[in-house]
């Protein structure tokens, strides 16, 4: 068994967020940069089915700045086989089709299996890479997975849907599929873990390499950060008065 | 951004090896994810959260810094510090299981243990199958060791262990309890006392105020009979428990500094959030002076903690430049727990904001594992040669 699995470095959690002079994105030299949480339980569920199948390799695959050496380093740490890092001068300049091409062109030649995701990213959240790379190499795809049973040439996956609801699905590998937070526990990487993850490999590839005619669909124009505002106005009368005025002004404003 | 997790003013990471950085953020984050939610009941119960000893194996933290020949790690004696420093900055009873399991049994087994009890011992201490517990200090005897009245007397095959010691932590825990006592030419030897072995029994000491997250226990021998290959052949004499004490002593001028980190990071951050007379209390001159001194003192410990590794590293350490970091770092750590508490005020004395359950553990610190003042004589000796208390 193959498995890819994709990792993103994104600001963490408690970072104090400051936007850069041109607001075109945040400052980066005052946030601590960790690995997106959701892609930390695709990491571990990689490395479990790898376990539990008891062959196979984990290949961790992201895209970023140099500072994204550190999240492959982690990941090798914890267990993942290699790495491979397309190299992106300016961070967050890739829309996610373009991510998932790019993605898709480094690693259509290794065959996997089994590519796993974050459901979204922390940091954007569009939570389109995982599924257009599935589409792009032509494998099945799935969304906010849950639980995985792997079974011969077939993945059964239970999706979270809205309001407590459940889906399981049955679909052929190869199969891209992107994990929501919680489906299992992250482990700690081990002291011996951490010492042998520089003698793994990290396969470095320019993004100009892969680029060619790649389009990209989107840029950032502006960020910003939401406006508060607060504004409390009194309503006061008879019941029926009140769901009168609380009527008029839900209908005005939305 | 530093990648450092923590207090960084002089830029300390620069100073660390990509590994010694990873196996510090690995600490902090398995500290606070596994460690802390389970504090407020240990410390309220006495209990430690013996269930947090098998993770602690598992990912390689118990005798780090020993070679990787009988399960350990292997890692360089700094980033050894920095696990120290991350298990000390969730409680000091934390550092102190470590302390103990990997610097006072496991360094001892290592260097002075035969080849057999290596073989038995350290991968089960390593992976934290088996807790070490380590019986130096008597009723009576703190201070001067080596006045110790537990004996042991050879009998054929066997040795003759009577005596009681006291203020052993993991003590009740323990599979294992290394004990010093006198043979019958009144040398100082180390016996390996495996759990149940008649005539001996390990009684836990409640009460205590300070260190409460910490097995402590007496240890009591009565005509307790083990075998005589149990003695740790490569040693005589006070220079074997002094030499443990030396590695646990390294790791204590380390660990305090991740209490002092917390107790000044939850100052500091006190501070510009509570408002008082209009303004953050941060933003009077009375608290800066505070804060800042915090963080020089902590900035001072860290420099002086990293060439004290480096220089273990290269074999170059003395033990009395290990009894003056524990001597200063200890006091600094004491003092920044203290200050931390009055900038919280009222909210400083309760355990939500955990500057007080540090406060009160570095209580023990500063006297325990050589005091404070034993501690200052031995530095006071070697720059005088002149002895003060021997």
């Amino acid at each position: 068994m193959k498995i890819c699995v994709l990792i993103k470095q994104v600001p963490s959690s408690d970072a104090l967020i400051k936007l850069n002079n041109d607001s075109t994105w945040i400052k980066e030299d005052t946030v601590v940069f960790a690995i997106n949480e959701s892609d930390s339980f695709a990491l571990e569920e990689a490395l479990q089915i790898k376990e539990q199948t008891g062959e196979g390799e984990v290949v961790v695959v992201s895209l970023g700045p140099d500072r994204v050496q550190r999240a492959i380093r982690e990941a090798l740490a914890k267990g993942a086989d290699r790495g491979i890092r397309i190299k992106e001068s300016f961070p967050y300049s890739s829309d996610p089709f373009e991510i998932a091409s790019l993605f898709a062109a480094a690693i259509k030649d290794d065959k996997f299996d089994l590519i796993l995701s974050g459901l979204q990213s922390d940091d954007l959240g569009s939570g389109q890479t995982g599924v257009i790379l599935g589409e792009l190499l032509g494998m099945s795809t799935a969304t906010l997975v849950v639980e995985t049973k792997l079974s011969g040439e077939s993945i059964r996956v239970k999706r979270e849907l809205e309001s407590g609801w459940f889906q399981w699905v049955t679909m052929p590998l190869p199969a891209s599929i992107t994990i929501q937070s919680g489906i299992n526990s992250p482990r700690y990487a081990s002291l011996k873990g951490i010492m042998s993850a520089k003698k793994k490999e990290i396969r470095l590839i320019e993004k100009k390499e892969l680029s060619g005619s790649i389009p990209s669909l989107q840029s950032i124009e502006h960020v910003y950060f939401p406006q508060k505002t607060k504004r409390t106005e009194m309503i006061e009368g008879s019941v029926d008065q009140v769901v009168e005025k609380l009527t008029e002004i839900i209908q005005r404003n939305y | 951004m530093s990648q450092f997790m923590g207090t960084d003013y002089f830029d300390l990471e620069s100073l660390l090896s990509e590994d010694e950085l990873a196996i510090q953020n690995m600490v902090y984050d398995f500290v606070r994810k596994e460690f802390m939610p389970l504090i407020h009941e240990h410390h309220q119960n006495e209990t430690f959260p013996v269930g947090i000893v098998q993770k602690l194996g598992e990912l390689g933290l118990l005798g780090a810094n020993l070679p990787q020949e009988y399960g350990s790690a292997g890692v360089t004696d700094v980033a050894y510090g920095l696990i120290m420093h991350e298990l000390e900055r969730g409680d000091s009873g934390l550092r102190s299981f470590a302390s103990v399991q990997g610097s006072l049994v496991m360094y001892p087994i290592w260097r002075y243990g035969s080849k057999e009890q290596k073989e038995k011992w350290l991968p089960k201490l390593a992976s934290g199958e088996a807790i070490g517990c380590f019986g130096l200090t008597e009723p009576d005897y703190g201070s001067n060791p080596s006045g110790m009245i537990a004996r042991a007397r050879r009998q054929g095959d066997s040795y003759i262990l009577n005596g009681t010691k006291m203020w052993i932590t993991n003590g009740t825990l323990a599979d294992l309890s290394l004990v010093w006592a006198k043979d019958e030419n009144d040398i100082v030897r180390g016996f390996l006392v495996e759990k149940g072995t008649p005539g001996f029994t390990a009684q836990k000491m409640t009460g205590k105020l300070s260190l409460r997250v910490s097995d402590t226990a007496e240890l009591i021998l009565g005509d307790c009979r083990i075998p005589a290959e149990n003695v740790l052949p490569g040693i005589e004499g006070m220079k074997g428990p002094l030499s443990c004490l030396t590695q646990a002593r390294y790791g204590i001028s380390w660990g305090v500094i991740g209490a002092a980190m917390a107790c000044y990071e939850i100052a500091l951050q006190y501070a510009k959030d509570r408002v008082q007379f209009d303004k953050p209390i941060g933003a009077y001159q009375l608290t800066q002076k505070k804060l800042v001194e915090m963080v020089t003192e902590i900035t001072k410990a860290q420099l002086m903690a990293i060439q004290l590794g480096r220089l273990k590293e290269k074999g170059k350490m003395r033990h009395q430049q290990v009894s003056m970091a524990k001597m200063s770092n200890v006091a600094m750590a004491r003092d920044v727990a203290r200050t931390a508490r009055e900038i919280l005020g009222a909210n400083g004395i309760m355990e939500d904001y955990h500057v007080m359950r540090h406060m009160m553990n570095l209580e023990t610190v500063y006297t325990y594992e050589g005091t404070h003042e034993i501690n200052t004589l031995v530095v006071g000796s070697d720059i005088t040669g002149l002895d003060a208390f021997q």
